[in-house]
């Protein structure tokens, strides 16, 4: 699939997560029955547009509240898009991979990390994903409940999808911003910047979500293949891979978000991506 | 040595491990939603999360 086609699916899917374009110019944010689905992507409850609930947000609300510690219609659903799709979601679906792909279209020198910054930062999204899923259960105020410490502290798809729009929009909300809210800018323009550097830095290195789906990408029912027979291993795949993952060698990683590009590249036609595919 | 009886049981188990995956993510889906947790995630995604947008 090329890379446009892909953009379009993008686009598509970041409209069908925030429909409610109208609310950007209230400030107000949609109150109807599908905010109770969690969607697939990373797409913040509190962005005026959207039209569901952030996975990531729910997960630590549920967990943060006094009755559970643990959030089991959050983790199935999150568990069940993981299981069918992996880390398709990430190069298909999610809006704020979009908007990384869309930054590292400005032109700009493309320097790279050194690999073993690269590796070692790559634990990140995993000690996110820790922190999502510990924080809120057992950093408690005492009334028994725990912050959604990532939304608070770091995501910076709440920021530009909730924070911006939500600070233009109303002016209670511009009142009440304070450090924090600087605190989350810097973070989102760290990661503005880091995008239009690197590919999709935040996926990489930050994403608790994309975790989820990345250690589900071995087992998902959309999966890659390369066929050995056909492969003549000219290194055009792993050259064209964003990712940096080792196509020939484990293109089922948790890093490959299915994007297709190796697909793309392959003189030989040996890469094939599907559900179910047969080993 | 032929590695292709070894492949088969490799994707075998893995589609065993998928399935294993999705029943329990469908079961732990039907338990949060009886259990009340939609609700809860909808309270909290119809109100502003001053936390998400660095309010508060």
């Amino acid at each position: 699939m090329k890379e446009r086609k892909r953009h379009l699916i993008q686009a598509a899917s970041s409209l069908l997560h925030n429909p409610h374009l109208s609310n950007f110019l209230t400030g107000k944010i949609h109150q109807g029955a599908t905010k109770h689905i969690c969607v697939p992507g990373l797409n913040c409850y509190s962005c005026p547009g959207a039209a569901g609930a952030c996975p990531i947000g729910s997960l630590q609300a549920v967990m943060g509240g006094r009755t559970k510690n643990i959030s089991y219609y959050v983790l199935g659903t999150v568990l069940l898009f993981g299981v069918l799709f992996g880390r398709l979601i990430c190069g298909f679906v999610c809006p704020f991979g979009f908007v990384q792909d869309l930054l590292h279209k400005i032109p700009s020198p493309k320097p790279g990390l050194p690999k073993r910054l690269d590796k070692t930062m790559r634990w990140g999204k995993y000690i996110a994903l820790a922190a999502v899923l510990i924080l809120p259960a057992i950093l408690t105020d005492a009334y028994g409940i725990g912050a959604p410490y990532f939304c608070k502290y770091v995501c910076p798809a709440g920021t530009l999808e909730g924070g911006v729009p939500l600070a233009i929009a109303s002016e209670a909300v511009r009142g009440a911003l304070g450090f924090l809210f600087s605190w989350k800018m810097a973070v989102l323009l760290a990661v503005i910047a880091g995008s239009v550097l690197l590919y999709r830095p935040f996926c990489k290195y930050l994403c608790p979500l994309g975790a989820i789906y990345g250690l589900l990408n071995r087992f998902s029912a959309y999966r890659m293949k390369v066929d050995d027979n056909a492969c003549v291993h000219c290194g055009k795949c792993e050259q064209a891979c964003k990712m940096g993952v080792k196509v020939t060698q484990n293109i089922n990683s948790a890093e490959c978000i299915r994007c297709g590009l190796c697909k793309d590249v392959c003189p030989k036609h040996a890469i094939k991506s599907g559900f179910f595919i047969k080993e | 040595m032929n590695s292709k009886p070894v492949l088969n049981r490799l994707a075998k188990r893995r589609l065993i491990i998928t399935a294993a995956i999705f029943v329990a993510a469908v079961g732990l889906i039907v338990y949060g939603v009886y259990s009340g947790e939609a609700s809860e995630v909808y309270q909290k995604a119809v109100h502003i999360c001053l936390e998400c947008i660095g309010v508060g």
